[in-house]
């Protein structure tokens, strides 16, 4: 099974992105994506934003396996 | 049966008399009665909630109307809680209501939510959603969370259930002021907020009639473009808990307006007594700004250079900035802090202008 994680981005980082659905190789923990994602985008460098495994929120860094979707979560403030 | 308006939720399995009884001696709070606050209310008062109040300082303007849907042409100028509670006024006489037309603020907060079973933000700014967040934890009252941005929606129930989550727990300090859009660079279509406020009431009715299962320790996001939804689970987070005010004091002294939330101020006396081995005390002056201080311990990083140097503070488990009159050093701590959010950073208040005086 090839090595790929799925992205999904929501709200200013789809924006950001420019997608708000995207396949990449799986750079392994939450830390390299993270890292993976500033250095893609450097327009994220600026924002908030929270990341969920498998739709679960992420309390602390994590190993991430091939397959896996992650959702890439800014807040809104909007009312 | 008496027949009346809410027959045909009263003969719904699983909410029955008892589900109506449960919402008549019920009382919730709205906070904001603007684009989500609108639908809120519409539906919480047609199910029969008992005693609703809405708390909203602002005033109708023409570009709210194509969300705001208590309101019309008549009512532009007019303050929204004490129009939206009018409007409901006429509409059911068997609800008692309360228009608090003026913002939520740190002073205030404390005793609205007291004396209301259940908070519903519906407001549209990170300041009150973190300090209507704060002030429902403190009383463990149950608060119904929604935003929008553009075509998407975040929905969820905190302080509810056995192990509560509240926002801290999903963002547990609020984005700098820089990455948050202009309200008014923002659009939105009415039917979002619509749809995001219908599920907020329906999420009250559920916590307030016991009723299915509620949105607690979970997030649900709407996005309108695709009409999909998707459901977050969230725990909570003990690392989160420092980022909560421990205390009514705490609640009260802290700045949510500024975008130095959750920078702990101290004076001069509470942070003599903090010094010790772990803490760090950081002078972010400039070279040559006068009186220089000197004393054992004290570390001399500018804040024009603090941006570099911040791997110097790695080993302290406390760091106490301050500067000459208290601004640099908020930002100073605001800075580290976002470098090192499970280090308890504090900003002396005042500065060194507060020490000569």
């Amino acid at each position: 099974m090839p090595n790929y994680i799925r992205l999904k981005a929501f709200g200013m980082l789809a924006e950001k992105i420019g997608t708000d659905s995207l396949e990449i190789e799986n750079p392994g923990s939450s830390e390299a994506l993270r890292r993976l994602l500033l250095e893609q985008f450097p327009a994220l460098q600026s924002l908030t934003f929270r990341m969920a495994v498998d739709r679960k929120l992420l309390q602390a860094e994590t190993d991430i396996s091939a397959g896996q979707e992650i959702a890439l979560l800014p807040p809104f403030s909007g009312g | 049966m008496i027949v009346n308006r809410f027959e045909r939720q009263v003969i719904l399995p699983g909410f029955g008399q008892e589900g109506q009884a449960k919402l008549k001696q019920a009382s919730v709070l709205v906070i904001g009665a603007g684009g989500l606050g609108c639908p809120v209310l519409l539906y919480l008062a047609a199910a029969g909630v008992g005693r609703i109040a809405v708390v909203d300082g602002d005033v109708i303007s023409q570009s709210n109307l194509n969300r705001q849907v208590l309101y019309g042409e008549k009512d532009l100028g007019k303050n929204k809680a004490d129009t939206a509670v009018r409007y409901f006024q006429e509409k059911y006489s068997d609800i008692q209501w309360t228009a608090i037309p003026e913002f939520i603020t740190v002073d205030n907060a404390q005793a609205h939510i007291f004396h209301y079973d259940l908070v519903i933000d519906g407001s549209d700014n990170f300041p009150t959603r973190y300090l209507v967040n704060d002030a429902s934890v403190l009383l463990k009252k149950p608060l119904v969370y929604g935003s929008i941005y553009q075509h998407e929606g975040q929905v969820s129930v905190f302080n509810v259930g056995s192990h509560p989550c509240n926002y801290r727990d999903v963002f547990p300090n609020p984005p700098a002021p820089q990455e948050i859009p202009n309200c008014a660079e923002t659009g939105v279509l009415g039917v979002l907020p619509g749809i995001i406020g219908n599920l907020m009431a329906l999420e009250a009715i559920k916590v307030l009639a016991g009723l299915g299962k509620p949105l607690s320790n979970k997030l649900l996001l709407f996005n309108s473009l695709d009409t999909q939804f998707q459901e977050l689970e969230i725990q909570p987070n003990p690392a989160n808990q420092s980022a909560l005010p421990a205390s009514w004091n705490e609640f009260h002294q802290r700045d949510y307006t500024s975008a130095f939330e959750g920078i702990q101020q101290l004076t001069w006396n509470e942070a003599m007594k903090l010094m010790g081995q772990e803490v760090a005390f950081v002078d972010v002056r400039e070279p040559g700004e006068e009186p220089p201080l000197e004393c054992t311990g004290l570390v001399k990083v500018p804040f024009s250079t603090l941006p570099n140097e911040l791997d110097r503070f790695e080993e302290a488990e406390e760091i106490l900035c301050f500067c000459q009159s208290g601004i640099r050093s908020k930002k100073a701590a605001q800075l580290l802090q976002q470098t090192y959010p499970d280090k308890k950073i504090f900003s002396i208040r005042g500065g060194i202008n507060a020490l000569k005086s």
